[in-house]
C-alpha cells in the first residue's frame, strides 16, 4: 500500500487512485470518441426519415442506422459505464483499484471490438441493425466484436467487484457502502447476467455465420438476445439512478430520504429487471400468455414500482435539503430557486423527468401484452426509448462529465455559457423528438424504414398527412437535439485537452487512505417533517408524484381504448 | 454530501420511513397491481388478444397449404405482376406468407365474418403490419402463428412490414380488401 499513488482533490474532497484515475479517463474518452461517431450517424439517419430531406440512399440508411444502434446503445453507454463502476468504486470508496492491469487488458479488447464491429459495419455486409436477427446473416466480424466487447466489459465489472472486496479488507470506509456505489454494484450484477446472455446467443451465432453450426432458432434467439439486449439497457437504468443520486448530493448535500427504501428499490431492479426483455416477444408466435404477462410486467411491475420510488426519493431529497437551508415558501420555491444555470444539475433534472414521464410512461404502456399489438415496430418504440436511454441515461452521463471535467480531468469547463445551456437544448429538443415519434408510430409509422411513401411498391399506401408532419417535426427536433450533442463535444473535448488546468494542487503521493468516517444519520429537530407540510417531509415532490401518476392512468386508459377499436382477434 | 458516503452501519436500516415515501409506495403499489391485472382481465372480457396458437412448420409445408386455399378461391389477379387476389369463405383457414419482398396473395374478407390467418415466413424475420387498422405481430420462419380475427370495417387494408429484412424490405406490401358480405 505505501507504493500506491493517491491525491486528494481540494474542490470535492475526493480521493484518487492514480491507476483508477487513468482507467477511469481513458474509458470516458473513449465513450465521448464513440458517441461522436454515433451521433454523426445519428444526423444523416435523422436528415433521412425527415421526409422533406430523405438524405441517404436505402443500403446508406441501413448501414448506418445499424452503426447508431450498436454505438450508442452499446458501446457508448458501456463505455462511460466502467468509468462510472471504477469511480464508485476506488474513488467513492477511498481505495486502490484491484488489479489495474486487468481493467486495462479489458479496455485494449472494449477497443478492439469497437473497431473490429465498426469495420464490419461499414464494410456493407453487416447491416443488419443492433438485433442482427437470424436468420439474416452478417459478416461474422460484427458478433466477433461485439462478443470481444462484451468479454472487456465483464473484465471491467470483476475489476469493480474485486475493488469493493479489497475497500472491505482494507477498511478504507465504515458501515455499509454509500448508496451510489450500492446502485452501481446493482449495474453490474446486471451486466454480469446482460453479458453472460450476450455471450451465449452470439457466440453461436458467430459459429453460424462461420458455417460451423446449421441452424439457429430465430424465437430463441430473440429471447435469449434480448436478455442481453434489454438487460444491458437496465444496466443503464441502475447507472443513471446511481448519477441522479450522487449529482443531488454533489450539488445539493442531499441525502437519501430513506437508505432502506433507496437500496430496497435498487434490489427490486436486481431481482425482477431482467425478466422484462420479454416485452420484446409480446407478439410472437409459439409463447405461451401466461409467460409473456409475468415477464413484461417484471412480476408484477415490482421494478416498476422501484423505478417510481426513484422518482420520488431523488427530488425528495433534493427538496429537503432545500428546505433545510431555508427555501420553504410555497410548494415549489425549493425547484424554482434551485441552480437551473448549473448543467450538473439541470443535465440531472431534466434527465429525471424525461425518463419519467416520457420513458416510463410509454414504456409500461407498450410492454402491456395486448397494447402491444398496436405499437409493436412501428416509430413509437424508438420513440419511447430515446426517452429512456438519451435523456435518462445519456443525458445524466453528461451532467456527470461537466463535474468530472475539474475534479476528474482537472481542467476548468471552456465555452461555459454553450455548457449552461446544453442540457436544455438536447434534454428539450430529444423530449420532442421522442414526443412525435410516438405520434407518428400511433398512427402506424414503420420503425426501420427507408420510405414512409413506399415509392418503389407495386401496392402502395397512403399515410395520413398528420404521420408526415409529424415526422417532419421528428427530423427538425432531432437535428436539434444532436446540436446539443455536438455542443457537449465540443465542450468536452476543448476543455479535456484545450482547457486551462485548475489552479489548486493536488499531488499524488502516497497518501495514507484515510478512514471514512460513516456518517452519523442525523434527525433535524422536530424530523424531517417538520420544514415541510402536511406531515410531508417533500411536499412539492409529492404534488409532482401525483400529476405524474394522473397523466399515467389517463395515458394509460387512451391506449386501451385504441386497441379497443382495433379489429376484434384472438 | 450523503449518496456519495456511507450512512451509519445498520441504524440506516429500522430508521422509520417518512410519510410521504411510505405515502406514495403505497399508491404505486396500488396502481403497479392494477396494470397486472389488467392484462389477464382483458383475455377474459376484452376482444382484441393473441391467441397462443402457433405450430412448427417449413416454409415448403407453408407454401403448399397456401397455394392450395389460391387454387381453390381467386377471385382475380392484381399488379403487373399478376398478384393473386384470394377470398376464402367465412370461417375458413386463410393462409398468408412473408417473403423478401412480399406479402402474398393478397387476400379478400368480408365484413363482420371471422376467419382463422395463419402467417409464416419463408425466409427471414418480418413485421406482419395492417393499416390502417395497425394491427402488428412478429412472423418468423419455421413458426406457423394462427390469429382468428373479424374484419370489422370495410375498406382497403395494406400490409406492410415492419421487421428490417434487407434492401427491398420498405417495398414489401401486401393487401387485405374487407367487403360487404356476399350472400
Amino acid at each position: 500500500m505505501s507504493t500506491e499513488q493517491f491525491r486528494i482533490c481540494p474542490e470535492s474532497g475526493l480521493q484518487f487512485h492514480k491507476p483508477a484515475e487513468t482507467l477511469m479517463r481513458a474509458n470516458a474518452v473513449l465513450a465521448v470518441v464513440i458517441l461522436l461517431i454515433g451521433g454523426v450517424a445519428a444526423l444523416m439517419v435523422t436528415l433521412t426519415r425527415w421526409p422533406a430531406v430523405h438524405l441517404l440512399p436505402a443500403d446508406r440508411f441501413y448501414q448506418l442506422l445499424t452503426s447508431h444502434g450498436v454505438n450508442m446503445l452499446i458501446f457508448w453507454v458501456i463505455s462511460f459505464e466502467m468509468a462510472v463502476l471504477y469511480f464508485c468504486s476506488s474513488t467513492l470508496l477511498r481505495c486502490r483499484l484491484a488489479t489495474p492491469r486487468i481493467a486495462w487488458l479489458g479496455f485494449v479488447l472494449m477497443v478492439t471490438g469497437i473497431v473490429v464491429n465498426n469495420l464490419a459495419v461499414m464494410n456493407g455486409d453487416a447491416s443488419v441493425m443492433m438485433t442482427s436477427y437470424v436468420p439474416m446473416p452478417a459478416n461474422p466480424n460484427f458478433y466477433l466484436g461485439l462478443i470481444l466487447f462484451a468479454v472487456g466489459a465483464l473484465l471491467g465489472c470483476f475489476v469493480f467487484l474485486g475493488t469493493l472486496v479489497i475497500a472491505k479488507e482494507e477498511k478504507t470506509y465504515e458501515g455499509s457502502i454509500p448508496l451510489v456505489t450500492f446502485g452501481a454494484l446493482t449495474a453490474c450484477i446486471i451486466a454480469v447476467f446482460t453479458i453472460a446472455s450476450g455471450a451465449i446467443i452470439l457466440i453461436p451465432t458467430y459459429m453460424w455465420s462461420m458455417g460451423w453450426i446449421n441452424h439457429i432458432d430465430p424465437v430463441m434467439y430473440r429471447l435469449v438476445w434480448w436478455a442481453l439486449g434489454h438487460s444491458s439497457q437496465q444496466i443503464n437504468v441502475a447507472a443513471h439512478v446511481s448519477v441522479w443520486y450522487a449529482i443531488a448530493a454533489i450539488v445539493f448535500g442531499a441525502r437519501p430520504l430513506s437508505e432502506k427504501v433507496s437500496r430496497t428499490a435498487f434490489f427490486l431492479y436486481i431481482a425482477f429487471l431482467q425478466l422484462a426483455s420479454a416485452h420484446h416477444l409480446l407478439v410472437d408466435p409459439g409463447i405461451s400468455s401466461e409467460w409473456k404477462i409475468f415477464n413484461t410486467s417484471y412480476a408484477m411491475y415490482l421494478a416498476v414500482l422501484a423505478s417510481m420510488v426513484h422518482g420520488l426519493t431523488v427530488p425528495g431529497s433534493i427538496e429537503v435539503a432545500q428546505r433545510a437551508k431555508g427555501l420553504t415558501k410555497g410548494l415549489f420555491e425549493w425547484l424554482r430557486k434551485a441552480p437551473w444555470s448549473n448543467p450538473v444539475f439541470s443535465g440531472m433534472f431534466i434527465s429525471l423527468v424525461g425518463f419519467g414521464f416520457l420513458g416510463g410512461i410509454s414504456g409500461v404502456v407498450m410492454g402491456t401484452e395486448q397494447i402491444n399489438i398496436i405499437i409493436h415496430n412501428t416509430i413509437y418504440v424508438p420513440g419511447h426509448f430515446h426517452a429512456t436511454v438519451v435523456i435518462g441515461t445519456t443525458l445524466s452521463f453528461m451532467a456527470l462529465t461537466y463535474f468530472l471535467i475539474p475534479v476528474l480531468f482537472r481542467r476548468q469547463v471552456r465555452f461555459a455559457g454553450l455548457a449552461k445551456w446544453q442540457p436544455y437544448l438536447f434534454g428539450i429538443g430529444m423530449g420532442v423528438f421522442s414526443t412525435v415519434m410516438m405520434g407518428a408510430g400511433t398512427l402506424g409509422v414503420a420503425r426501420r424504414h427507408w420510405d414512409m411513401a413506399f415509392t418503389n411498391s407495386a401496392i402502395g399506401f397512403d399515410y395520413p398527412a398528420s404521420a408526415y408532419t409529424l415526422m417532419g417535426l421528428a427530423g427538425i427536433s432531432g437535428v436539434a437535439a444532436i446540436i446539443g450533442g455536438g455542443i457537449f463535444i465540443l465542450v468536452v473535448v476543448s476543455s479535456v485537452f484545450f482547457g486551462k488546468r485548475v489552479e489548486s494542487e493536488s499531488l499524488y503521493g502516497a497518501v495514507p487512505t484515510r478512514l471514512m468516517k460513516a456518517e452519523p444519520i442525523v434527525e433535524p429537530a422536530g424530523g424531517h417533517a417538520a420544514a415541510g407540510k402536511w406531515g410531508f417531509a417533500a411536499p412539492g415532490t409529492f404534488v409532482f408524484a401525483l400529476f405524474f401518476l394522473a397523466v399515467f392512468v389517463i395515458y394509460y386508459a387512451i391506449n386501451w381504448k385504441y386497441l379497443a377499436s382495433v379489429w376484434p382477434m384472438s | 454530501m450523503s449518496a456519495i458516503q456511507p450512512p451509519s452501519s445498520t441504524i440506516w436500516w429500522s430508521q422509520p420511513l417518512d410519510r410521504v415515501e411510505g405515502t406514495w409506495i403505497a399508491i404505486a403499489l396500488v396502481w403497479s397491481l392494477f396494470m397486472f391485472f389488467m392484462m389477464p382481465f382483458w383475455h377474459v372480457y376484452g376482444k382484441q388478444n393473441l391467441s397462443n396458437e402457433a405450430y412448427r412448420t417449413t416454409p415448403e409445408a407453408f407454401m403448399s397449404k397456401t397455394q392450395a386455399m389460391i387454387d381453390q378461391y381467386t377471385v382475380r389477379t392484381e399488379t403487373a405482376m399478376q398478384l393473386p387476389v384470394v377470398a376464402p369463405p367465412p370461417g375458413s383457414d386463410v393462409y398468408l406468407l412473408g417473403r423478401l419482398w412480399q406479402w402474398y396473395p393478397l387476400l379478400e374478407l368480408q365484413k363482420g365474418q371471422t376467419y382463422r390467418l395463419h402467417i409464416s415466413s419463408m425466409d427471414w424475420q418480418h413485421g406482419f403490419s395492417l393499416q390502417p387498422v395497425n394491427i402488428n405481430t412478429q412472423i418468423v420462419p419455421g413458426y406457423e402463428m394462427v390469429l382468428t380475427i373479424t374484419p370489422d370495417t370495410l375498406g382497403d387494408q395494406t400490409i406492410i412490414c415492419n421487421e428490417f429484412c434487407g434492401i427491398g424490405h420498405h417495398t414489401m406490401t401486401g393487401k387485405i380488401y374487407v367487403t360487404e358480405g356476399r350472400p
